[in-house]
């Protein structure tokens, strides 16, 4: 029985999970390049996003501007670079806020059960049942619109959706015999959620937040359309499609670019969350 | 017993269901003497886990105890939650069946132990950690160094199963539990396992209550034997007694369905009937439906009472018994 066990040699990837699956490893690999171009906004658009030039008012794409110009002579691609700096910054910061707070509701009610969980849940199941864009339209219809606005809508839209999955990962993990054995020891239950039932039960939720963050954008991108989200100066992916509708036939390019970038994001954002699948769900951790 | 680590007297657990209060023990009354090992012994569902469960205040909210659990002198039914948290793991601690679960997947082995130290002392990282590399060592893991930050799925299930053992150890307890330690272990490593616990009782001195529903593991361990059915205990005995000497009806049927070296294959011993079921069970003695010898007086609960010093049953057919029944007779057979 010992005597394979000493020989073998301590396995050095912590990472294996998201490294060997290949649609992880793409995912990660456009995520990683999509937020350099976000953080790095300044340095790479190519021209002032804001900078109005009459003589090139719905100009098509060119070797000096590869996305073409919009209707008020604006850089494209300077705008979509911009752009996208406002709705992953919203995309990411609304997602991270639901997790923040979602993931502690579900944990405690699904570790404490009873009339705990009756009284974190029965709410957050009334969220849940409202229509997520008609809440948060009604949410921005109250408070006023803005990106900030957009951004807490979206986390009040999610937060209910990471809670659901961490109680239910956490009614798993809660019942296990190791989680048992910890109480056996006597182990205060405050190290046990935190040490014991949280690590085991995070992996589904942590899935389903990167999975949100790619849909994040899109909604983000619907509130903006709507003139609900961020507001002139400022722009985002969904206001330049708003803007660009008119001109569909005409200039074709100021829609596509900004569409293209929502569908790249959504798409690395579902590979990396697969990717990461792989690594973090339960049955792997055993493996 | 005078030097008694643990006694229950007149331990009851009901189950809530939805189909009525399930009974799974009834009326245990016993007591563990310091620095033995007493084997609890039955079939699945006997009951043997839930007593050892009660024992540690670790049932669910749906289970009722009455009674009292009585340990180094204090009572532990009714104890408010606190204080049986800071028993246990530290002056009872409790073995389970399945290392393979029992320990966090995602939590370094030497971690688990050194938790179990800082749960109860006040005591720095670096100590509990220094600590924890010495039971690993104590319980045979070889190159504790290395193993103390590996995940559980790295190691055997002896192996682990041997950590789970340094675990309960980790306070150096009065008491342990081990409910079923070898059950999920091949017999290599089951003897391995045994030979482990002995050898930790001779060293550390530690009181064990061993469950397990195999009389060769009561055999090669244990110094005295509880004998469970359907949530009732029937018979307490020295081991030799009980294999020398079985009183009780369901402890002969027990020993009898041992298999021998000389039997015909396919020739299995069985006990006829089937255990009752334990929502409103049949008053009386629990193992009357399948006893061979059952009396009309079979109807009252038999009361545990010494045949010898060391040799209780609980039987009608015992005079023992029958001296205890004498005189409250009739009114202990209202506890089914």
């Amino acid at each position: 029985m010992s005597v394979a066990i000493p020989n073998v040699p301590a396995r050095t990837s912590r990472r294996r999970g998201i490294l060997t699956s290949r649609k992880g490893r793409v995912g990660f690999a456009i995520l990683l390049a999509l937020i350099a171009i976000a953080a790095f906004a300044p340095l790479i658009a190519p021209h002032d996003p804001n900078a109005i030039d009459a003589a090139r008012i719905l100009a098509p794409p060119d070797l000096a501007h590869p996305f073409g110009s919009d209707a008020l002579g604006r850089d494209v691609l300077s705008r979509v670079i911009y752009a996208y700096r406002v709705s992953l910054g919203v995309a990411v910061g609304s997602t991270l806020l639901a997790f923040l707070f979602g993931v502690p509701l579900g944990l405690y009610a699904g570790y404490h059960g009873g009339w705990v969980d009756t009284l974190i849940m029965r709410p957050i199941d009334m969220v849940l049942a409202l229509p997520a864009l008609l809440l948060a339209v009604a949410l921005i219809a109250i408070i006023g619109p803005g990106s900030d606005v957009a951004l807490l809508a979206i986390a009040v839209i999610y937060l209910p959706i990471l809670a659901r999955v961490v109680r239910s990962s956490t009614l798993v993990v809660a019942s296990q015999t190791y989680v048992e054995a910890a109480r056996a020891r006597g182990t205060p239950s405050r190290r046990i959620i935190t040490r014991h039932v949280l690590p085991n039960a995070i992996g589904p939720a942590i899935v389903q937040a990167t999975i949100l963050m790619g849909f994040a954008l899109q909604i983000e991108a619907a509130l903006s359309f709507l003139g609900l989200g961020a507001q002139p100066p400022t722009s985002s992916l969904g206001v330049m499609l708003a803007d660009g509708r008119d001109f569909l036939t005409q200039a074709p390019w100021i829609e596509i670019f900004p569409g293209v970038a929502i569908a790249i994001t959504v798409l690395a954002f579902n590979f990396f969350g697969d990717g990461l699948r792989a690594r973090l769900d339960p049955r792997g951790v055993t493996r | 017993m005078s030097d008694a680590i643990l006694t229950l007297e007149h331990v009851d657990v009901g189950f809530d269901t939805d189909d009525g209060t399930v009974s799974a023990v009834s009326d245990v009354s016993l007591s563990v003497a310091a620095g033995e090992i007493f084997g609890l012994v039955g079939e699945s569902g006997c009951g043997k886990t839930t007593l050892a469960m009660a024992t540690m205040g670790l049932l669910p909210v749906s289970a009722t105890v009455s009674g009292s659990v009585r340990f180094l002198g204090r009572e532990l039914v009714g104890l408010p939650p606190e204080d049986l948290r800071r028993l246990r793991g530290d002056r009872i601690s409790m073995v389970f069946q399945d290392p393979m679960t029992s320990l966090d997947p995602a939590f370094p082995i030497g971690e688990q132990i050194a938790e179990t130290i800082t749960a109860h002392r006040d005591v720095q990282r670096s100590h509990a950690r220094d600590r924890a590399l010495a039971l690993l060592a104590d319980v045979g893991i070889p190159e504790p160094e290395r193993r103390y930050g590996d995940a559980p799925h790295r190691l055997s299930g002896g192996m682990r199963q041997r950590v789970v053992i340094a675990t309960a150890l980790a306070n150096e307890p009065a008491l342990m539990l081990a409910d079923e330690p070898t059950t999920a272990l091949d017999v290599t490593i089951q003897s391995q396992i045994l030979d482990l616990l002995r050898d930790l009782r001779q060293r550390l001195r530690t009181t064990i209550v061993l469950i397990t529903h195999d009389l060769g593991v009561i055999a090669q361990l244990c110094d005295r034997v509880g004998v469970m059915y359907a949530g009732q205990l029937v018979e307490i005995a020295t081991v030799s007694e009980i294999f020398r000497a079985p009183r009780h009806p369901y402890t002969q049927a027990l020993l009898a369905a041992l298999p021998t070296q000389h039997q015909e294959p396919g020739s299995l011993r069985v006990i006829p009937g089937r255990v009752p079921n334990l929502i409103a069970p049949p008053p009386g003695c629990r193992f009357a439906s399948r006893c061979p010898h059952v009396m009309d007086v079979c109807t009252i609960v038999p009361p545990l009472a010494h045949e010898s010093a060391d040799h209780l049953i609980a039987c009608w057919l015992s005079e023992a018994t029958r001296e205890a029944g004498r005189p409250t007779g009739a009114a202990t057979g209202g506890a089914a």
